[in-house]
């Protein structure tokens, strides 16, 4: 058999003798590799965008839920029945060490009535501790303060995109007042930008005030029972764990829930939470994807049909390379590497098609993307293979063919 | 020494249920530098002895020596290197490489008998000097007249230096001058040592061959030769 070199040699000059076709055939490849690394890149730049965003709501938190996750009988889901107290709070932020603060969050929809605008936002009652927990700087004023908890204060700390829809960009809103459920609120002062959260929500299109006030107004008649869910950072990341089963143990004695009786309360911790989400994330991409694998599949049925065709085409040259004492490995093997080169080159430029669409994609719509390598290697191994299986059967036919026959053919 | 043995050659096609034989019980000799034609109306069996002498199909039964190896019996790998090695193909159509210059159709079989490029390039120049092409080495087939294809196919037969050209009906497509320019061509590569065999219509392109067998329903009917002076000593 003749040399890889010499044999790769023919089927470039084969291949450039038919440029136009080479590149429509390679063209199938190429969107179907564009397709896989566009969807994969941008499916993995949510995933890590999802995973940054709720990391930056707070690193080392674990959420409280009243009520228990299970869904064995007919128990109400989470958060759907106070079982959480006062009394459970403050035990659980002065009794545990692994804990470092904890803070409730209840939250309501509303309007927001200042003198120029209506907004309606979310209204979040929290105790001062929530902005240390959730990570979350002020862009000016000041934050709500314990005697504001205590007392019940009218004072609200605006979300960047509130305070812009309410005030205007760039105007600083603080000491201006409010009007929320028909009470005046102080604007005290005015957080940081977060940006969306990983499900895609504003979280900056919010307002706060302290949960006292927020009882009041949005959620009376809990008594001594905590509204909402409670925000539990740990002191460091190896004490998530060590936090949740403490908490776990605390609440179940307080609560008095015998050994085989269900927790009456659910924690989640955002390593979880980020997990489920990365999941869904990670399910729509591979969905993508494997619709992207199936034009790639597409493509691979083009390059077989062209080597057909080229086959029947080149008959005679078939049959004078025979003649003149090709082996049928080199033929098949001409055939082979040209149908191979077809792909991995439509591979290649695929590749770079598919990053750059991705590029393109993400700052347009400000998505983010990551080019993952692996997925870009098994792209370019996956259509080297598809010109191999696809090219296989005609190869297989023109390295097959009687001389005679090949040489007189028309 | 013979170059070409044949001993008993049958060859039956086969189609359905009825068999046809081609080749009846074929018995030759062709001698190392014998210039021989074979005539014949068409389907006497002489496309099927010019196949089988050409290692492009193997007999149904009997005895094939080429250069004293058996290749009757050989498989179709070990054809293919007879083929590359023993034997120059010269072909009524030219059977050219379409849209591939002149160097690089003469160079063909060196690829297969895998001789580096430089070397390929030089061997084919030397070819497409001997038959008096050097200057349209780079031309498409396309752009060369019949009579230059068929030089540039015989050049392409001559480049691996093979004991045996075999040539089916090379006039066939040509004009009456250069019909006898290329028979002189081969009876000159006759004159340097090279069997020639070659298939041929017409009384005027037989009378170059020392030898003449003619063919009727798969037999040698008729093995004459001449003893007289070579052909081109006759026309030189």
């Amino acid at each position: 058999m003749i040399s890889g070199r010499e044999t790769l040699r023919l089927a470039f000059r084969a291949l450039q003798r038919n440029t136009l076709r080479s590149f429509l055939t390679a063209l199938g490849i190429i969107i179907g590799v564009a397709a896989v690394i566009c969807m994969v890149s941008i499916g993995e730049g949510a995933k890590s965008r999802i995973r940054g965003m709720i990391e930056a709501a707070g690193t080392n938190v674990i959420l409280v839920f009243s009520g228990s996750s299970s869904s064995g009988g007919m128990r109400g889901g989470m958060g759907s029945q106070p079982t959480i107290t006062w009394d459970d709070l403050r035990a659980i932020q002065t009794e545990l060490p692994a804990v470092r603060a904890a803070a409730p969050q209840a939250r309501g929809g509303s309007e927001v009535v200042s003198e120029n605008a209506t907004w309606t936002t979310t209204v979040y009652g929290v105790t001062p501790e929530f902005f240390d927990i959730r990570n979350w700087a002020l862009d000016h004023g000041v934050l709500l303060s314990p005697s504001d908890q205590a007392g019940a204060a009218k004072n609200v700390v605006l979300g960047a995109t509130t305070a812009d829809k309410l005030f205007g960009n760039g105007v600083d809103p603080v000491g201006q007042s409010v009007r929320i459920r028909n009470a005046p609120f102080t604007i005290v002062g005015v957080l940081e930008r977060k940006g969306q959260s990983g499900m895609g929500q504003d979280q900056d299109d919010a307002a706060f005030i302290p949960m006292s006030a927020f009882q009041s107004r949005f959620q009376r008649g809990l008594g001594k029972f905590v509204p909402g869910q409670l925000y539990v950072s740990a002191v460091s990341s190896e004490a998530i764990e060590p936090a949740k089963t403490q908490i776990t143990q605390l609440l179940r004695q307080r609560h008095r829930l015998d050994s085989g009786e269900e927790d009456d309360f659910s924690l989640m911790t955002m390593a979880e939470m980020t997990g489920m989400l990365t999941a869904t994330t990670q399910t729509l991409t591979t969905l993508l994807a494997s619709i992207a694998f199936v034009s790639l599949l597409v493509g691979g049925i083009g390059v077989m049909n062209i080597m057909l065709v080229s086959v029947t085409e080149r008959t005679r040259e078939i049959g004078i390379r025979m003649a003149v004492g090709a082996q049928p490995l080199d033929i098949m093997a001409q055939f082979l590497i040209e149908a191979l080169t077809l792909a991995a080159l439509g591979g290649v430029v695929g590749i770079a098609l598919g990053i750059g669409a991705a590029d393109l994609l993400s700052s347009r719509f400000g998505w983010s993307m990551a080019v993952r390598t692996d997925i870009v290697v098994l792209a370019l191994l996956v259509s080297a293979g598809v010109g191999v299986v696809f090219g296989l059967y005609p190869a297989r036919k023109a390295s097959r063919l009687d001389p005679i026959e090949a040489l007189r053919y028309e | 020494m013979a170059l070409i043995e044949l001993q008993k050659v049958t060859r039956i096609y086969q189609s359905g249920d009825t068999e046809f034989a081609a080749l009846r019980d074929v018995d030759l000799s062709i001698a190392s530098g014998e210039f021989v034609a074979v005539t014949g109306s068409s389907g006497s069996g002489k496309s099927t002895l010019m196949n089988i002498l050409g290692c492009l199909d193997s007999p149904t039964r009997g005895v094939y020596r080429l250069d004293d190896r058996d290749v009757a019996r050989m498989s179709r790998v070990e054809l293919a290197d007879v083929r590359n090695r023993s034997i120059g193909f010269v072909f009524q159509s030219f059977n050219l490489l379409p849209r591939t210059p002149a160097i690089e159709n003469v160079e063909l079989p060196l690829i297969y008998a895998h001789v580096p490029p430089a070397e390929r390039r030089r061997r084919a120049t030397e070819a497409l000097e001997r038959v008096g092409l050097a200057d349209r080495s780079k031309h498409q087939p396309s752009q060369l007249s019949g009579g230059q294809q068929q030089r540039v196919a015989i050049a392409r037969a001559l480049v691996t230096r093979p004991p045996l050209i075999l040539a089916d009906e090379p006039t066939g497509n040509l004009d009456s001058v250069t019909s006898l320019d290329i028979m002189q061509l081969l009876a000159g590569l006759r004159d340097s040592g090279i069997t020639i065999v070659f298939v041929t219509h017409e009384a005027d392109i037989a009378a170059f061959a020392h030898r003449r067998l003619a063919l009727r329903d798969g037999v040698i009917v008729a093995d004459e030769r001449s003893h007289s002076p070579t052909a081109t000593e006759a026309r030189g």
